[in-house]
């Protein structure tokens, strides 16, 4: 009898915790979802103020695809590789998590500088966010895509000490599940970007 | 060798030097104040002993209920902030005629018309908003807490900084001189180059993240914290209009995060968005800053909306007429207030089409309006109706809400709106909407659930006055506003000419105003006297007003667990229906997992306050290791996997038990 009692109590505060959990995470999407909001904003904003030039370079003169596409595929494959961390953080894999995690963020990593490296050449030449209207939409709307991305690269960085400290244990799961979350969603924003800004740039849609 | 003094003031400092004091005396009447009073708190807690307790029950606490409590603290005193606003403003308008000049300088003027509109909306109505439902929504929903508490008390500390940093321009620099929204091309460096804007962006900008914080978490909380058998249609109508604004807040309250963050960049950056002239748009501007600002409206309105629900019904002794058309008047509200925007400014040219779209949408978000307020009409008819204070708050914002609500449907037509834009007839409008739509929902809202917070009633005579004082005051102030408005006198006006004959009216005005003030003291005093003689107002049933939601199924004061045993519910009105049948209770106690206190909301809150400040004065040292430092508090916040601690089942019976005893002692 008390042992059932017992067993109760533990199914018990087995469903709080997952209740727990999925507030978080349910908590974590509505997040999500008002970033996204942010960046439909700064989308508009793109939009509307992507042919004023002002004499400066247009989206044609300043775009090299080729350097774009490399981005996207160091970003795509990281999203990838973060799927791989997440599924290897369920099945308890320590090593392996930590492995597809060093791969996300290295490629993360070269995703950024790629990034950043392509911002210095175009204020190099002259054509930073101060030229146009144009130039700051694009500097604002891919820059705060890259400060997401910094910022999901030091979340990695702080995980995979976690991971390291702590072992896989629920909580650190969970937030596993959040990281995962934001890294695909990041994905997804740049999908559009790179639509958007790049691809309608340089056709000169 | 001054070269380089002034090169190393200039890293230290950044803009910020001797200049930036007040020049003038009723500034430096103001700056002093703003000193005093927090001297003044520190004296008083010094001299009582009171910094531990500070800090233990408050300043690190994750309870919704003391945190409402402080929402509602703020708010009350920015209310005397806007309203001392208020009384220069309306002194200028009196006096400042033909040949004189009344007591401001122009540019005074315009800092204090925008800094009362700015400390009104955003930390009067929204604190008085988020205070009140942090009292009141987890105990309707039966629920012992939040879904985050951590992030609820750092969504009220960013709330509580942005307050400090709007009143720190009091007295470093100035504050913006473009109105509440500030448009550019004013807004725009080159038009105001002084830090009074950069003051406006980034105190907006820290209690905007901090209400969109706190709407994550009173969403999840709607939907996922409600206790066993409360479905979405056995909701309380206050959950349900909290809801719909909360989903607005988390829709609407990014796009103001990215405008603010857009017209920072264009005056420190020297970026291009808003700019007259290198490919900027300052129209995008207006469309971005309503695309925020009209939903805002109805952010504030809705929880109004929700509490008048409650207080009708409550005081009408009958259940809400047509909860169903309740919700789903919230629902269509939710939708199109994102779809009327533009009527904001239907004189910018987008054309006939556009505006008689907008217009047209503006007319129709005027129904569901007005089916809730004919739905609390026919729960008041046949109902046995007490006329307590928070019932003449209702009624009073029926009359008030209604004019101003048919000039508003009047300033939807487009070629009429072309007369009134930016007339005092359109002052008029908002102030009937806000004043005596929110505010008055706040007060009656306060008058309300006091009892169930403090454990006693406010003073019912002195509530009274303050009702009649403020609804006197209100018509005699706003209704001359709406005659001048149709004279064609313009917001924001410092000074007219004589042969207008418009200062009667002004003068009127400034009458009214003046009442309200009054009314002001005597809630003031008030709530002194209910404290001073709250022996004789204590609630010892928890059940003051004959209530109907779970609330009043508690003792009052509220324990700081909530429920001592989880109530189930069955029906609407759960707490009504339980009254009628003779309910056995035979639940039992259980352990309860309680957040345990926290100083990291209120510091990370106080870094992001130093960061804003720092920006402010581009002092960038000082920003970069306070953007540092709130990184550094998140990694210390997530290391702790123990934030709650736990409540034994022994002990909860106990303290109930003794809650109990005090109820029918």
């Amino acid at each position: 009898m008390s042992e059932a009692v017992s067993e109760l109590k533990v199914t018990n505060k087995l469903i709080a915790k997952y209740d727990k959990d999925t507030k978080t995470i349910f908590g974590f999407w509505v997040y999500l979802m008002t970033d996204c909001v942010l960046f439909a904003s700064l989308f508009a904003v793109f939009a509307v103020l992507r042919h004023n030039t002002y004499g400066g370079p247009t989206a044609q003169g300043l775009f090299n695809l080729n350097y774009v596409m490399i981005e996207t595929m160091a970003l795509l494959t990281s999203s990838f590789t973060a799927g791989l961390a997440l599924l290897s953080a369920q099945r308890k894999r320590v090593k392996h998590t930590l492995f597809w995690f060093g791969v996300t963020f290295t490629l993360g990593l070269t995703f950024l500088i790629l990034e950043l490296s392509e911002f210095s050449r175009f204020v190099a030449q002259g054509d930073s966010w101060r030229r146009s209207g144009f130039l700051s939409s694009y500097f604002t709307l891919v820059g705060t895509h890259g400060l997401h991305i910094a910022i999901g690269l030091l979340w990695m960085l702080i995980m995979m000490a976690f991971i390291l400290k702590r072992g896989l244990n629920d909580t650190t799961l969970k937030r596993i599940r959040m990281l995962s979350l934001f890294w695909h969603f990041l994905d997804v924003v740049w999908i559009f970007i790179f639509t958007i800004v790049y691809l309608f740039g340089v056709l000169g849609v | 060798m001054l070269h380089v003094l002034d090169l190393m003031a200039s890293f230290w400092l950044g803009q910020l030097n001797l200049k930036a004091l007040p020049p003038n005396p009723i500034q430096w009447f103001g700056a002093s104040l703003i000193i005093l009073v927090p001297i003044m708190a520190a004296v008083l807690l010094t001299v009582t002993k009171r910094w531990r307790w500070l800090y233990r029950e408050w300043i690190t606490t994750q309870d919704p209920k003391k945190i409402g409590v402080m929402y509602i603290l703020v708010a009350f005193g920015m209310l005397l902030r806007g309203g001392a606003d208020v009384a220069l403003i309306k002194t200028q308008q009196a006096l400042s005629v033909g040949a004189s000049n009344g007591i401001l300088s122009a540019s005074h003027f315009q800092q204090i018309v925008t800094a009362h509109g700015t400390i009104m909306i955003f930390f009067v109505a929204m604190g008085l908003m988020f205070g009140i439902i942090n009292l009141i929504l987890p105990l309707q929903i039966g629920s012992r807490d939040v879904a985050f508490p951590f992030l609820n008390a750092t969504s009220f500390w960013l709330f509580f900084f942005g307050m400090v940093l709007v009143n720190v321009s009091l007295v470093l620099g100035d504050f913006a001189a473009t109105g509440w929204l500030a448009y550019p091309p004013l807004s725009e460096l080159r038009y105001s180059p002084s830090v009074g804007v950069d003051y406006w962006i980034w105190s907006l900008q820290i209690a905007g993240v901090g209400s969109l914080l706190a709407a994550i978490n009173f969403i999840v909380t709607i939907l996922k914290m409600r206790v066993k058998g409360m479905n979405f249609m056995k909701m309380p109508m206050f959950v349900w209009s909290v809801l719909g604004s909360m989903l607005l807040v988390a829709f609407a309250f990014p796009i103001l995060t990215a405008t603010l963050t857009l017209l920072a960049l264009d005056r420190t950056l020297g970026m291009h968005f808003f700019t007259s002239g290198a490919g900027g748009n300052m129209m995008m501007y207006v469309n971005l800053i309503w695309a925020w600002g009209h939903p805002e409206v109805y952010i504030l309105i809705l929880p109004a909306f929700g509490v008048f629900s409650e207080v009708v019904a409550t005081f009408s002794k009958k259940r809400l007429f047509g909860y169903t058309s309740m919700v789903w008047a919230i629902g269509a509200i939710v939708l199109l207030s994102f779809i009327v925007w533009l009527h904001h400014f239907f004189t910018m040219g987008a054309g006939s089409d556009v505006n008689a779209f907008f217009g047209i949408m503006t007319m129709v978000i005027a129904i569901p309006t007005g089916v809730k307020l004919f739905n609390w009409l026919f729960t008041m008819y046949r109902g046995r109706i007490k006329l307590d204070s928070p019932m003449l708050w209702f009624i009073g914002f029926v009359v008030i809400f209604t004019i101003g609500g048919m000039a508003g449907v009047l300033m939807a037509v487009p070629p009429i709106d072309f007369q009134l834009h930016n007339s005092l007839f359109l002052v008029a409008h908002f102030h009937m909407m806000i004043v005596g739509g929110v505010v008055f929902a706040d007060f009656a809202a306060i008058t309300y659930w006091f009892p169930k917070i403090f454990g006693f009633k406010l003073n019912e005579t002195l509530g009274r006055w303050a009702f009649w004082l403020w609804l006197v005051g209100f018509l005699t102030s706003f209704i001359p506003l709406y005659i001048l408005g149709f004279m064609g006198a313009t917001r924001r006006l410092d000074h007219y000419s004589a042969s207008l004959g418009w200062q009667q009216l002004f003068i009127v005005s400034g009458i009214g105003a003046a009442l309200i003030g009054a009314g002001v003291g005597v809630q003031l005093l008030q709530f002194a006297y209910s404290i001073y003689k709250r022996k004789d107002n204590l609630d010892k049933t928890g059940d003051p007003w004959d209530g109907r939601s779970l609330e009043w199924s508690l003792p009052s004061p509220v324990p700081f667990y909530n429920f001592a045993r989880l109530p189930e519910v069955t029906s609407r009105d759960a707490f009504w229906e339980a009254k009628k049948i003779h309910f056995k209770d035979n639940r039992k106690y259980e352990d309860i997992e309680i957040p345990k206190n926290t100083p990291l909301a209120f510091l990370i809150a106080l870094m992001a306050f130093l960061f804003a400040f720092s920006v402010v004065w581009h002092i960038w040292w000082v920003a970069t290791m306070a953007l540092l430092a709130i990184i550094v508090g998140l990694i210390i916040r997530s290391m702790d996997e123990q934030t709650d601690y736990v409540l034994a089942a022994q002990e909860v019976e106990k303290l109930d038990k003794s809650h109990l005893k005090g109820a029918r002692a």
